[in-house]
């Protein structure tokens, strides 16, 4: 299909909206946050602390512990010492106290909310309307778990496996705690957990939650800290399961660490998903989910669709729908009701992104970038498509993490499915057409741990999420997740 | 360029998929309208209002009076725009066009056995020039939803065009009645036909059936507007009507409309909304955004 070059659409507003920032004179955050072990706040044993920041404005937040071995040693005894206890506790009565979490988060949404945006740079739309009220949902969704273990893996006698140390990264804080803790609770295990280090508040949050909601002493133990405090926590000779959310390097490190313990381990690492469209699909709302795959949390989601496949029948009419639609994003303080794509993670993670867009550009990869302006304070980046990938180019092969779209053409079924598949992750990808047949095929032949058809970015608790080959291994949500925290 | 232009088979039009349909619009209704953005949106809606009355009691003596209304919205608050039409059955639009003599404000006739569409073409026709030699601006007509739905696309093609040509210089609004149509397929159908038979508006309801404009429906018909853009150059307006009665609502129309067209788009020439009872919420909300309090609705008139 030919469309007319010439005609453009013009977003330029001659209707502008007003700033609607949300409300933050509700939030209390303290200056300075210790680790949360056996139910309180203890300062650290390093006396260290580092600074995390707001990466829309690049203004300190808070002062947050960083904890060494001593502390994570300290958080795993505390762990230890309430695993008995808590192991034993009736299913049901461990089930109110996971409601009970639950319920807190909801009456703090806001708070949450606001807190998850200001550390993270995400807009508020996504943490007010996704983040905090799916890690509710995780907690409501486990919590009814607890007092059916048996029933849910009829004549296994499923046991706890211990103490849980888990790991995650700075894209979701508090939606991967909540992946993390709620399902370890529910089985009866307990836990101790590090947030990332840029994005540590959440969690601390989570932390005064918990002990607000009486939770028994020591059952969750939440310790702050980089990269040191991880090893720490994985090479801890008394836990008994690692769960780490994060990159590929990262995890690859962490098995082999623990080859030849008895340690269970569960691996949720990168993706470069690819999102499909073909000619007979929705093309409208294939765009729309296309936008949603790899701008969602301005593209820092390991399920992220950094690729794009178009049939060749329609490309042209895509690109254009894509482009016009990109004009429409609006970039800019995430505390902004209407901003679309926030601020940048970190400065790192701004430096990482735009060597890859330049490596694009080096590799002959058209570029087109939203024309809207950036902020000059903050990190930010421009929702860019590169145009004529080819399968060999980095920013195909590569996982970017970053709002950065790599877009090829296909003629055949077999080609788009060799081509999506030709990567080394696994973690998921996105179908569009209008053909239910099709769906079912490309969802047996493609090595991805999660099929979006003709939608994408969908999370529900219910629903299992992992990967395949360099993704991970190991499934969270669902009763599969419930699986990864007992022996059966 | 409109030599070019090849009519498409309808029985392919583009496929639809209501559940990413909703989900883009729930993303238009979470944008936030502060400010000076608010009270400017708010006179836009007014603006663009087709001011509405198609009753079987309708008199010449209510016509008049709302065609005032249409010119006065509300003197005390100065600044306020004028409607963008009055709508009327054929029989009223004599009164109605000298009602409004001296203003800019349009009138639109509905036509073509208004509602139902049940009758023959050629009466369909002599209700057009009816209209149209009474003053007419603009004509709603229905389609034969009965003829659409047995899969005669030739059928509504070929009415839509003779009505076309009925008109004159008078613009052509074309009804489609969605909620007769059941799918969003068939509103996207019923979008392509209309456009590439000579519409120069599409619109959504008569007002006399139930679902009428919704923001799914009405978002298809401004993406049918957008792909037949690119194609041919040709703008196409969109009103959607019946069911719009907040301004809040009305807003989010704007938000949907602005993200999906463009600015080209915001204006009363392109885009209008079919409300009878629309225009005094809007002028409740800018009464409180000037003087800070709300107002109770024995200040506003009803007509």
């Amino acid at each position: 299909m030919s469309t007319t070059k010439e005609i453009k659409l013009n977003f330029n507003a001659a209707w502008e909206l007003a700033p609607a920032p949300e409300d933050t004179s509700h939030i209390s955050i303290k200056s300075q946050y210790d680790l949360f072990i056996n139910g309180e706040f203890v300062k650290p044993e390093s006396k260290k602390y580092f600074a995390t920041y707001n990466p829309a404005t690049e203004v300190k937040i808070a002062d947050v512990a960083e904890a060494n071995e001593k502390d994570v040693d300290k958080a795993v005894k505390a762990a230890r010492a309430a695993f008995g206890k808590w192991s034993k506790l009736s299913g049901k009565e461990r089930g109110k106290y996971i409601y009970r979490i639950a319920r807190l988060m909801q009456e703090r949404a806001r708070e949450f909310a606001v807190i998850e945006t200001m550390d993270g740079g995400k807009p508020i739309r996504e943490s007010r309307d996704i983040d905090v009220p799916l890690a509710a949902n995780h907690f409501f969704y486990y919590a009814g778990w607890a007092d059916k273990l048996e029933y849910a893996f009829p004549n296994r006698k499923p046991k706890p496996l211990g103490v849980a140390g888990q790991i995650i990264p700075w894209n979701f804080p508090l939606l991967m705690a909540a992946w993390k803790i709620a399902p370890a609770l529910a089985a009866g295990n307990t836990v101790v957990l590090k947030p990332a280090e840029t994005t540590p508040l959440t969690a601390l949050k989570l932390a005064e939650l918990i002990r607000d909601s009486g939770l028994p002493k020591g059952v969750v133990n939440i310790v702050t800290g980089a990269g040191k405090t991880g090893a720490a926590i994985v090479n801890h000779p008394d836990i008994n399961k690692i769960a780490f959310t994060g990159s590929t390097d990262v995890g690859k490190i962490i098995q082999k660490a623990i080859a030849g313990t008895d340690k269970k381990l569960t691996l949720e690492l990168g993706g470069k998903a690819a999102n499909i469209i073909f000619e007979d699909a929705p093309l409208d709302q294939a765009v729309e989910g296309v936008i949603n795959g790899i701008f969602f949390n301005q593209g820092h989601v390991c399920c992220a669709g950094s690729r794009l496949f178009v049939h060749e029948s329609v490309a042209d009419l895509v690109i254009r729908k894509l482009k016009d639609r990109m004009e429409t994003l609006r970039i800019g303080d995430p505390m902004d009701k209407n901003t679309d794509v926030g601020a940048i993670n970190s400065k790192e993670q701004l430096t990482k992104i735009n060597e890859y867009i330049t490596i694009g550009k080096n590799e002959g990869a058209e570029i087109y970038q939203s024309s809207c302006n950036i902020p000059k304070k903050g990190f930010f980046c421009k929702p860019t498509i590169f145009l004529n990938a080819s399968q060999s180019h980095r920013i195909v092969q590569e996982e970017i993490f970053g709002p950065v779209l790599a877009v090829q053409t296909f003629r055949t079924i077999e080609e788009v499915i060799e081509k999506a598949n030709n990567i080394p992750y696994g973690l998921s990808a996105g179908v569009w057409t209008d053909k239910g047949s099709k769906i079912f095929n490309l969802t047996t032949k493609l090595k991805a741990g999660v099929v979006w058809a003709n939608t994408y970015n969908k999370f529900d608790p219910v629903s299992p999420f992992g990967g395949f080959k360099e993704s991970g291994f190991g499934r969270e949500g669902g009763l599969h997740g419930l699986a990864a925290y007992l022996n059966i | 360029m409109a030599s070019k232009i090849i009519i498409p088979d309808f029985r392919k039009t583009p496929p639809v998929d209501q559940v990413g349909v909703e989900e883009r619009v729930a993303r238009f209704t979470t944008r936030s309208v502060k400010k000076s953005s608010k009270m400017e949106g708010l006179k836009m809606v007014l603006s663009m209002i087709d001011l509405t009355t198609l009753e079987g009691k309708d008199t010449e003596g209510k016509v008049k009076q709302m065609c005032y209304k249409a010119a006065h919205l509300h003197d005390v608050i100065p600044g306020i725009p004028t409607v963008a039409a009055v709508c009327v059955y054929p029989s009223m639009v004599k009164t109605a066009k000298e009602a409004l003599k001296g203003t800019s404000i349009k009138v639109a006739s509905v036509s073509t056995a208004f509602p139902s569409g049940q009758s023959t073409p050629e009466i369909k026709i002599l209700d057009t020039k009816f209209a149209v030699e009474n003053g007419a601006d603009e004509i709603d007509m229905v389609i034969s939803r009965g003829e659409f739905l047995s899969g005669n696309y030739n059928f509504v093609f070929d009415e839509i065009a003779s009505i076309k040509e009925a008109c004159g210089k008078a613009r052509l609004k074309v009804i489609f009645e969605t909620g007769e149509l059941s799918t969003l397929d068939n509103v996207r159908r019923a979008s392509d036909l209309a456009m590439y038979a000579g519409a120069d508006f599409i619109k959504t309801s008569t007002g006399k059936i139930s679902p009428a404009a919704t923001m799914p429906v009405t978002l298809v018909m401004l993406e049918a507007i957008r792909d037949y853009y690119y194609l041919t150059g040709r703008m196409v307006g969109m009103k959607p009507a019946g069911g719009i009665s907040t301004s809040k609502l009305a807003l989010q129309y704007l938000i949907m409309v602005n993200e999906t067209l463009g600015s080209a788009w915001l204006s009363n020439e392109w885009f209008r909304f079919g409300a009878s009872s629309l225009a005094n919420d809007v002028l409740m909300q800018i009464a409180k955004e000037t003087h800070g309090v709300y107002q109770s609705s024995d200040y506003f008139s009803k007509d």
